[in-house]
């Protein structure tokens, strides 16, 4: 990533920019941080956050005019946040003083023409500056405030509080010369002096009369080293604003510092008066409030706390309150950005991003939310794809998914045919590889029921069949980073394809139909449910819906890969509202969905993240909560009771192990027949006697749609499913004979308990432990002479991952697993020599 | 290069299936991304085969191989 690619990236994200209070003060206090230690009763430390930004504190927080409240957000929701109030009780209770220390001289000098609040301002911000500064006057210091708005409740104190301030600045080193005629030749005489003299409002109109008005940004005038403030509008009633008065001074501080410098007088002052912050605040939750009155002695403790309490405590955080990626890494986009930028830039060294990078879903809900459209799955891909052509992506991330597409894709999972007994598609059924892996059953029914019911007069009469088309997509490559392989992969896609006469795909899967579209754009793709929704709009009865216990309802759940594809979502609801299935949508849903934790991979390269992912989608979709935990509120009219239904098989098989009973579309569109064939593979054999897998607890199976209780597949499982519902189509639609099994095949293997929960977890599947157990058979293991039971442990590198499986044997083919394990490390030699 | 001592236990009980001799320490030269490491573990004398350890495997070797991806 360039440097510039990363400022555009940060210019995105608003989270840094500060609330429009601050904005919005001339003096950029902060509201926010004063505000939450009012609401703390932390006197002093609000006071110190005053007196961190105001000149002359003790006098402005009382005279302040708050013009911060034309810019409050809270004035939105009942009102907005009384300041002035505030820091005048903060002034009154605060009891100690933070130490105001001039700076170092840096044997500059000023002068300060005129006294009134914005010299006094100008000059308190000078000392703090090291510069050597003297204010001449011809009225008295104690008339400063002269022409200013004073609020009543301030009137007896303000007096000797200005006294306090001129204290303070003759210690800190000002000097304060009474009783001079402010002239035009005293002007000149200081600025030969001093080479930088401030006119302020109160000396403006002798000495600026019939002059050019001066500089706004930075009051410079037509006389290099002078500055001039002009008076400001006066309303009659309320005098002048203090704090532009003091703003007016600080100012001219600041042009006084930069010449002495020798800086640029204009650079980079955008932002020192008041402008517009661009942050982004929601008003979505905030229950509207107004303001504590101000009694006319000012607040008391509680109601200043009270009013304290209603500042919303402006920031945006739209995206990372929504996502848990964003908050697992503690911070939000614009810090993100910067740390990938920096992980790209290591040359040695630990990269410490790389699994941030690849624990993004790229699912695009930041992008949504984020009123700018900041899209970390975006700049993550980026990153990713980086990591890649650079020989910097850690291996073991993607490892598995890769492998698993590169199974799908080949010759025991792949089929792309026209229909038995035709030679054309104009259409072809896209299932996609997660569908075949979580029910392969669903598969054959409904490309029949397509086939059945898609009318011919949808194609010409040589391409009236729907063809099948099995293979991945290629979004594990593409969300892998790895661009070769998902040219590569799309390439042998298309060339399925082209060979059926590039029909229309109609694909079952959400994230199929997105990597179709942007990969194969000069494809026709559209979903399975829009196909559906508008095949059953005239004829309803050609689907018979699952019936449910009870009055028919579900939690809707859609996938992330349909952000975008609203007629897809439409269909859907569509589809289950003719078949009279009321549907329950959570807070999240549409286009601001949630991921299930496998998109971008997420998952896979961060398992533990991957769970609380699922598991907090889950909850938030009516998943019954831990113990000790309290369930998700529902959103006003929602029950969150009834079962989840989904349309993408990962997002089905996810939410169900991680304790949501989800039901797929297809099984209540399409209900298994009872007497149909089983293709889907049996849970793992196991050495005990309850089967192996078991993710849902019992007691939630008791009502709603018998297909929501359904097991996610083992890892195992899935693999296998692909490959015996090619095997199964082969053989009952073409009659063609399934190819011989392997002698691994030949093998008998139980799994213990933890042996299959290990095979999860450490993702080796049944077919690496077939390999390992057959690579044993000639003497290649090791014997546990301990052990009773006679366990033995063999391992093999097949290609990168070693596998050792903790085994018994009960006769020449027939095993019991103990336990698994893998590691990548690769043994070089055993005391100087290869290991034979 | 000097051989890193990571296991503690004896590990003489196992028994080569092949060489029926039993495992004993053995200086094993390990690779990952193009990183070499001299490590003592348990092997039979005669074939050189390594028993690498559960808590090995899933532990300090899963931490190293983790470290030298982010490298």
């Amino acid at each position: 990533m360039e440097q510039a690619e990363l400022r555009r990236w940060e210019a995105r994200c608003t989270q840094e920019e500060p609330p429009r209070c601050r904005a919005a003060c001339p003096l950029h206090v902060d509201v926010k941080e004063f505000c939450t230690r009012m609401a703390e009763e932390k006197y002093d430390q609000a006071w110190a956050t005053l007196c961190r930004t105001m000149p002359l504190p003790r006098v402005l927080a009382r005279i302040c005019d708050g013009p911060c409240r034309r810019a409050c957000i809270r004035g939105q929701a009942g009102g907005s946040i009384e300041l002035p109030a505030l820091e005048h009780v903060c002034a009154q209770r605060a009891t100690r003083q933070p130490r105001i220390l001039p700076a170092p001289s840096r044997g500059k000098k000023a002068a300060v023409l005129g006294c009134d609040l914005a010299g006094l301002a100008a000059a308190w911000d000078m000392t703090r500056k090291g510069i050597a500064v003297t204010i001449y006057t011809d009225t008295p210091p104690a008339d400063a405030l002269d022409g200013l708005h004073i609020p009543p409740a301030a009137a007896d104190s303000i007096d000797s509080m200005l006294q306090q301030e001129l204290d303070t600045l003759r210690r800190l080193g000002a000097e304060i010369q009474e009783h001079t005629e402010i002239t035009s030749g005293l002007a000149a005489g200081c600025l030969e002096e001093c080479g930088a003299v401030f006119i302020t409002p109160r000396a403006y109109d002798r000495l600026m009369a019939g002059l050019p008005e001066p500089d706004p940004l930075t009051l410079g005038t037509a006389t290099h080293g002078v500055f001039a403030a002009p008076p400001l509008p006066c309303s009659v009633t309320e005098g002048a604003s203090p704090v532009a008065a003091a703003a007016q001074g600080r100012r001219a501080a600041t042009s006084v510092a930069r010449l002495h410098e020798g800086a640029s007088l204009v650079a980079g002052r955008e932002r020192e008066g008041v402008f517009e912050s661009t942050l982004f605040t929601s008003l979505e939750k905030v229950q509207p409030a107004p303001p504590v009155p101000v009694p006319a002695g000012g607040y008391d403790a509680t109601q200043a706390r009270n009013e304290a309490a209603r500042c919303l405590r402006c920031e945006c955080m739209e995206c990372v309150r929504h996502c848990i990626f964003l908050q697992e890494y503690g911070s939000y986009p614009k810090q993100y950005a910067r740390r990938i930028y920096n992980n790209e830039s290591i040359v040695m060294g630990t990269r410490q991003a790389n699994t941030m990078i690849n624990s993004c879903m790229q699912c695009g809900l930041c992008a949504t939310l984020c009123p700018n459209g900041f899209d970390m799955g975006a700049l993550c891909a980026e990153a990713r794809q980086s990591m890649v052509r650079r020989g910097k992506m850690p291996p073991s991330a993607h490892d598995f998914a890769l492998r698993d597409m590169e199974f799908a894709n080949g010759e025991h999972c792949t089929l792309a045919r026209h229909a038995p007994d035709t030679q054309a598609s104009g259409w072809v059924f896209f299932p996609g590889c997660q569908l075949a892996a979580s029910d392969p059953d669903s598969i054959p029914r409904t490309w029949e029921w397509l086939r059945r019911h898609l009318p011919p007069s949808c194609g010409t009469a040589q391409n009236q069949g729907v063809g099948l088309m099995l293979r991945c997509c290629g979004a594990p490559a593409q969300w892998s980073g790895r661009n070769e392989l998902t040219a590569g992969t799309v390439a042998a896609l298309k060339q399925d394809w082209e060979n059926l006469g590039s029909p229309v795909i109609i694909a079952a899967c959400p994230s199929c139909a997105v990597m179709l579209r942007s990969n194969l754009p000069q494809a026709d793709v559209t979903g399975l449910w829009e196909i559906m929704d508008s095949l059953t709009d005239s004829r309803p009865d050609i689907l018979q819906p699952a019936t449910a216990d009870g009055h028919p309802a579900v939690v809707l759940h859609d996938p992330c890969g349909t952000r975008e594809d609203a007629p897809m979502r439409q269909a859907v609801r569509s589809l289950l509202e003719r078949y009279g299935i009321a549907v329950h949508e959570p807070e999240l849903t549409a286009e601001t969905t949630e991921c299930c934790g496998f998109g971008g991979l997420a998952a896979e390269a961060n398992a533990a993240l991957g769970k609380k992912i699922t598991e907090g989608r889950a909850l938030r979709l009516g998943a019954p909560p831990a113990q000790g935990k309290t369930a998700e509120a529902a959103p006003s009219g929602t029950d969150l009771q009834a079962d989840a239904v989904t349309y993408c098989a990962m997002c089905r098989d996810r939410l169900a192990a991680h304790g949501k009973r989800t039901a797929h579309l297809l099984d209540i569109l399409l209900p298994a027949q009872a007497d149909a064939p089983a293709i889907a593979a049996a849970p793992l054999p196991s050495a005990q006697e309850e089967p192996v897998a078991g993710t849902l607890p019992a007691d939630c199976c008791a009502q709603g749609f018998s297909a929501a209780a359904r097991h996610a597949p083992s890892l195992s499982a899935r693999h296998e499913n692909r490959a015996r519902l090619r095997e199964y189509l082969l053989t009952s639609c073409w009659d063609e004979a399934p190819a011989a099994s392997g002698p691994q095949a030949a093998l008998e293997i139980r799994y213990t308990a933890q042996a299959a929960a290990r095979m999860e977890e450490r993702r080796i599947l049944d077919a690496d432990v077939r390999k390992v157990l057959l690579h044993s058979r000639d003497n290649r293991w090791l014997q546990d002479t301990r052990s009773p039971q006679g366990h033995r442990l063999a391992s093999l590198r097949p290609v990168v991952v070693t596998y050792w499986v903790e085994f018994t044997r009960h006769d020449e083919n027939a095993f019991t697993v103990h336990n698994v394990w893998s590691h990548r490390m690769h043994v070089r030699t055993v005391n100087g020599r290869t290991p034979s | 290069m000097s051989t890193m001592k990571v296991l503690d236990k004896d590990y003489s009980h196992w028994v080569c299936a092949r060489c029926g001799q039993p495992l004993q320490p053995a200086t094993v030269e390990l690779e990952y991304l193009d990183s070499l490491f001299n490590v003592e573990l348990p092997a039979c004398a005669a074939c050189g085969l390594v028993l690498i350890p559960e808590d090995l495997a899933t532990g300090k070797m899963a931490d190293v191989e983790s470290l030298l991806e982010d490298k």
